[in-house]
């Protein structure tokens, strides 16, 4: 009995009269994804706007140039320039080499266990960052480090008599690939496993060869993926800090060290100086996305 | 037949311990289009994929026009190939997928886009060339890729199962479309498929495969007809199987649930006492006696079935039961289970299953 | 094919050296401290140090209130866009994956300025304000991956009939979402849980400028005062990684399959 008149009522509640059920129904619908619009604008966008819109003030709170003007100093365009190069190279080296690694554990014809453990050990080396993986390249290519020594006592090649240093653009390279490579993997492999072995089969008979076949299916079908996760590589390591620091301390003077060390103590003597550098990296990661959706809707209508 | 165009000549394929496909062997004439089916796992697709040369034969060899192709790559073969997942590259136009093998043929462009222009009027879809594969219907993306296979005038077209995806009334459509435009070629085509409706309706021959041998090898006419091993016979239509118990070897009379047949020829192998299989179409039999049938049985209506223009009864003779059709007739009623009911059929019709 | 077969085994070789090689390297030298013979005193030191043992544990405690916000406002979210706003996914979608665009130190910058003890919403004024913020960045930053977890979750799972289903049955929201569509999306928003967990541990930015005692700056911290601890503690935190993703990949064999899918 109990359970019947609870249904009829949640009948009763069902039915009600539109006007009403309506002017119930908008609030609610929103309630659900409150709390993420509040969290996002409070502790997402509004910081950024508030550091972007600071960048074209002065002290005084006027809109003003100058502090994206004094962007252009020799030291912070040093900055932003090495930055650029070691983002730009890693993600580079990063994304050919993992991909490669993808190509051979996927398509290799390697026992199946490779293609296990290497996603396995990819999704921890992609997350593997920061101070650990500094040291852990100190201990590889330091002064002292195994790999330095080794070269040194059974070949005799001393690498830092040849002018690699590991607190170096390179350095600091090769040290970012480590995360970068196995990100690279995690995410292309999904999507080399999207082209499907008939489209090889059909390109052969047709008369295709292997290389026919890259060039004008494989490469164009996976280029959008590359490019995306190139974009996302780059953007990865131009906001990277805690390996940097941890590597080098603030002998290489990458932008987010820089910006590092105006925050903890205004080393610019001008702190909107500092709101005009974190534009400077948004507006860099920023283009990188533009250049990279401008590119996918220009070269992808074959996509839904 | 003829110098055969394709001579498929003991070709065997096995992976590791498994044998896949056991000393197959098919002559094909010029321009004929041959089915093969057979069960999931029957070697069917692999035979098809060694004329194709995805996979090499553990032993034997395949002929194409007097040339042995049998190490030859994929790509040197000279085959069109259609696929059940349509295969389009999906990075391409309607247009771009069919001139691709044109494309790496070397075809100078204006020569191409003709032979694209022409392909496209052959399926009927002439105002697609600039659209993109999903933005085309399963109907529409497997004419693009015979399309495509045909473009570059292959000397064998190979079909593995090109209507298995596609919902029943494309998939009537498209078959006919298929043999008309084979016809229409010349083209010697393999089709590889599971539904044996759909090789009865379009081969000129037909390999029935199990266990990776080809139990028969015949026109839909022969092979519906005339089964030559059990395994065709239940595969290809439906059939009625009895059982029977030799009563004369030698003048070919047995007996049905005590009744009586005799069957046209001897039954050499079996002796008086034996018990055989005797198989009849449904489309044979006739409820009640009929001129014309010499044999008749009688047994009880188990069930009848509605099916609009057609009435599918089950007749139980004994521990058989056999089904039949009857052209629904708006005069008279149909017959109601438990009914007393002759059928008869024609003794030549009845076959001994081995 | 026998060749591209060639060339997979070199590639993959390759690969493997350049992971390998700097890990073997971290531990001979983590190995190293006792002169003349391997001994695991760095280890030792390391787990007895209080200090390590304070900012690890602060650290924990950090990334399960973060895992917790993750999760209070993801699941939400993701589960009402699936269900009722579908319209608002692409706005969501570009939110959730801004934290991979804007890099964390300027998220933290932002904040610095915006919540100092002088603004209206002085968040820095106080240690547990501070910690909050912390816990609020960290959760920003492992947004894009809680979301897509969640979302991925989501979609195996028909969320509408489910729903529906539910609905008929005569229960509540609240009954919904804690016992219909989190028991299903659990072990999706464990696989969130972990990766956030390895991403927070070892962070260093954030901390370091909200000067919260943290894993991260105490690791930074020693990497420039001590030689073989930081080895030890850099095998740690390998490891501490390494048992994350190892659990995603576990709990993602228990992952309910799509009912609308047969296998």
């Amino acid at each position: 009995m109990t359970d019947l008149s609870l249904s009829n009522k949640a009948i009763a509640g069902k039915t009600a009269p539109p006007a009403e059920a309506r002017s119930l129904r908008l609030p609610t619908q929103w309630l659900g994804v409150t709390p993420f619009f509040i969290f996002a604008v409070m502790f997402l966008i509004l910081p950024t706007l508030y550091l972007m819109l600071g960048a074209f003030q002065n002290e005084a709170g006027e809109f003003t140039f100058a502090n994206i003007v004094a962007l252009f100093s020799a030291n912070i365009v040093a900055a932003y320039w090495i930055s650029i190069k070691v983002s730009l190279a890693s993600s580079l080296i990063g994304a050919f080499a993992g991909l490669a690694v993808a190509i051979a554990i996927v398509r290799g014809g390697l026992p199946d266990w490779i293609r296990s453990a290497t996603l396995t050990f990819s999704g921890v080396a992609s997350n593997f960052a920061g101070v650990p993986l500094a040291f852990a390249f100190i201990a590889t290519l330091g002064r002292l480090g195994l790999v330095t020594v080794l070269l040194n006592t059974l070949v005799g090649l001393n690498l830092y008599a040849h002018g690699f240093n590991l607190l170096s653009f390179w350095g600091l390279t090769i040290t970012y690939v480590y995360f970068q490579i196995p990100l690279m993997v995690v995410i292309i492999v999904p999507a080399i496993d999207g082209l499907k072995r008939e489209w090889g089969e059909a390109a052969a008979t047709l008369g295709a060869t292997q290389a026919q076949y890259w060039r004008m299916v494989v490469i164009p079908v996976l280029w959008p993926s590359f490019l995306g996760t190139v974009i996302l590589l780059f953007a990865n390591a131009f906001g990277a800090i805690a390996t940097a620091y941890a590597l080098t301390g603030s002998s290489l003077n990458i932008v987010p060290i820089l910006l590092y060390a105006q925050i903890r103590g205004d080393v610019l003597h001008n702190a909107h100086l500092g709101y005009a550098i974190a534009f400077g990296m948004i507006f860099i990661t920023g283009l990188a996305n533009i250049f990279y959706i401008w590119f996918r809707t220009r070269s992808e209508r074959w996509l839904k | 037949m003829a110098e055969p165009f394709l001579s498929i000549q003991h070709v065997r394929k096995s992976f590791g311990a498994t044998t896949v496909v056991e000393d197959f062997n098919l002559d094909v004439a010029p321009g004929e289009f041959v089915s093969f089916l057979g069960p999931s796992g029957c070697g069917k697709t692999t035979v098809l994929r060694m004329v194709a040369g995805f996979e090499e034969p553990s032993a034997g060899k395949i002929v194409v026009g007097g040339k042995d192709i049998t190490k030859l790559k994929p790509n040197q073969r000279n085959v069109g190939m259609v696929f059940q997942a349509y295969a389009l590259f999906p990075n391409l136009t309607v247009g771009q997928n069919i001139a691709f093998g044109l494309k790496v043929a070397g075809m100078p462009k204006p020569d191409a886009d003709r032979r694209v222009a022409e392909m496209l009027d052959m399926i009927k879809l002439p105002q697609m060339a600039d659209r993109y594969p999903y933005q085309l219907s399963g109907g529409q993306q497997q004419r693009i890729a015979l399309a495509r296979a045909i473009a570059p005038k292959p000397k064998l077209l190979l079909l593995d199962e090109p209507l298995s995806a596609l919902d029943a009334k494309v998939r009537v459509s498209l078959r006919e479309e298929i043999r008309s435009i084979q016809k229409k070629l010349g083209i010697t085509t393999i089709f590889v498929t599971h539904d044996q409706e759909e090789a009865l309706s379009i081969s000129d021959r037909i390999a029935v495969m199990y266990g990776g041998k080809a139990e028969q090898v015949g026109t839909p006419f022969e092979i519906y007809n005339r089964p030559a091993t059990k395994f065709v016979a239940n595969f290809v239509g439906t059939l009625n199987v009895l059982e029977g118990k030799v009563t004369d070897a030698a003048s070919g009379k047995v007996q049905v649930n005590a009744q009586e047949v005799s069957l046209k020829g001897k039954l050499n192998g079996s002796k008086s006492g034996d018990t055989l299989s005797l198989a009849l179409r449904p489309e044979a039999i006739s409820l009640g006696r009929q001129p014309g049938h010499d044999t008749s049985l009688s047994g009880e209506i188990a069930e009848v079935h509605f099916l609009g223009s057609v009435i599918r009864v089950r007749v139980g003779i004994g521990g058989n039961t056999v089904s039949l059709d009857t052209f629904n007739n708006s005069a008279t009623p149909p017959p109601a289970v438990g009914d007393k009911a002759d059928i008869s059929f024609s003794s030549g019709d009845m076959l001994v299953l081995h | 094919m026998k060749a591209g077969k060639f060339w997979a085994w070199v590639v993959f070789i390759l690969g493997a050296a350049y992971f390998f090689i700097p890990l073997i390297a971290t531990v001979e030298f983590s190995l190293r401290m006792r002169r003349g013979v391997y001994s695991f005193d760095a280890y030792k030191v390391v787990l007895g140090d209080s200090q390590f043992q304070a900012t690890f544990i602060f650290s924990v405690v950090v990334a399960i209130f973060t895992i917790l916000l993750g999760v209070l406002i993801v699941v939400p979210t993701a589960y009402w866009i699936r269900l009722r706003l579908p319209q608002l996914r692409p706005v969501v979608e570009f939110i959730t994956l801004l934290p991979l665009v804007i890099p964390a130190i300027v998220i933290v910058f932002g904040y610095i300025r915006m919540y100092g003890s002088n603004s209206p919403l002085p968040f820095l004024g106080s240690n547990l304000g501070a910690n909050a913020l912390l816990v609020i960045g960290y959760a920003a930053l492992a947004l894009p991956y809680m979301y897509r977890a969640v979302d991925t979750g989501l979609r195996t799972i028909d969320v509408r009939t489910l729903t529906e289903a539910a609905q008929i049955l005569g229960a509540g929201w609240g009954t919904i979402i804690t016992r219909v569509i989190l028991p299903n999306v659990l072990i999706a928003v464990l696989s969130g849980a972990f990766l956030t967990f390895a991403i927070v541990i070892g962070e260093f930015t954030m901390a370091s400028l909200l000067n919260r005692p943290a894993f991260g700056p105490y690791l930074q911290n020693l990497v420039a005062n001590r030689a073989y601890e930081p080895a030890a503690l850099s095998i740690i935190a390998f490891a501490i990684t390494w048992g994350c993703m190892s659990l995603i990949q576990i709990l993602s064999r228990f992952a309910p399959r799509s009912a609308n899918r047969p296998n």
